[in-house]
């Protein structure tokens, strides 16, 4: 299923679609008080976000987003909401202070500099052909880079899962004093 | 007949995830949520490496993102390692109770 190569009208409908899912759900993520919806809405995002991926012909990318980010990292982090979360609720409500205010304001500034960069770039910078960019994102492609140009960088990618792994058990072990 | 998706978009989209997701971990005091946020902040910077190796035609941008979701993985498994003890020694993961370094 490649949707870049597909009508340019639906390529757009479905990209404004799953943009702007993804901005309102990142924004109910970060505005809901439990921990738990806040985590159901960063799936939605995560969801999107891997439909626009197809609009930019990375197949492989997409689904290793649904894969990693909404299978695995998301049931992680589920899990330890439910964990964890017997007192949260008991929490005080979250008051708007000052901080916070300012904080918002200087990330708002954080998003207009982004902006400002991306207008000041010479936009005009020659986008690949659809079929050049859909060969590039096949599985086929991905795999060659991996296991040839970047093989060390990708051996020891697994040798950092590893020390996650040891690292995340040792941690959370119940110590026997 | 209608255009591309102009690669601006793509980058305007990813700076707003980006930006949401920072004004998160600024505003919010839960752990677990000031750390979902942080994964929303590495899946816009994910979102501009993808739509930028479109651009230049070229299959780094790709391989960039797998690898930032290699180190999110390994990332989530200690974070919330980490959430789980300190949940345990004091009882809550709200951020401004968390000063164990302070001296």
């Amino acid at each position: 299923m490649d949707l870049g190569l597909i009508d340019p009208l639906f390529r757009w409908v479905v990209f404004g679609a799953s943009g702007i899912v993804a901005v309102v759900a990142s924004l109910m993520m970060v505005t809901r008080r439990d921990p738990i919806h806040s985590a159901l809405w960063l799936i939605v995002t995560f969801f999107s976000l891997a439909v626009i991926y197809l609009t930019l012909h990375a197949q492989f990318i997409a689904v290793a987003q649904v894969m990693v980010y909404a299978g695995a990292i998301m049931m992680l982090i589920i899990f330890v909401i439910m964990l964890i979360q017997l007192e949260i609720v008991s929490t005080r409500k979250g008051r708007i202070t000052g901080g916070k205010i300012i904080g918002g304001f200087i990330t708002v500034i954080l998003f207009l500099e982004i902006g400002a960069v991306l207008f000041s770039f010479p936009g005009g910078a020659p986008k690949a052909s659809a079929e050049r960019a859909a060969q590039i994102g096949s599985v086929a492609s991905m795999g060659t880079a991996l296991y040839g140009k970047y093989l060390f960088p990708f051996e020891i990618a697994s040798v950092l899962l590893l020390v996650g792994l040891v690292g995340a058990v040792v941690l959370a072990r119940r110590r026997q004093e | 007949m209608l255009h591309e998706i102009p690669n601006s978009l793509y980058f305007c989209l990813s700076a707003a995830l980006f930006t949401i997701g920072a004004i998160g971990v600024i505003t919010r005091r839960n752990a677990i949520i000031v750390f979902m946020c942080i994964e929303l902040m590495l899946n816009g910077t994910n979102l501009a490496f993808i739509a930028a190796g479109n651009m230049l035609g070229s299959v780094d941008g790709m391989v960039f993102v797998f690898f930032i979701m290699t180190v999110a993985a390994a990332e989530a498994a200690i974070g919330l390692a980490i959430f789980v003890l300190i949940f345990r020694q004091k009882g809550t993961i709200n951020v401004d109770e968390i000063n164990l370094l302070k001296g």
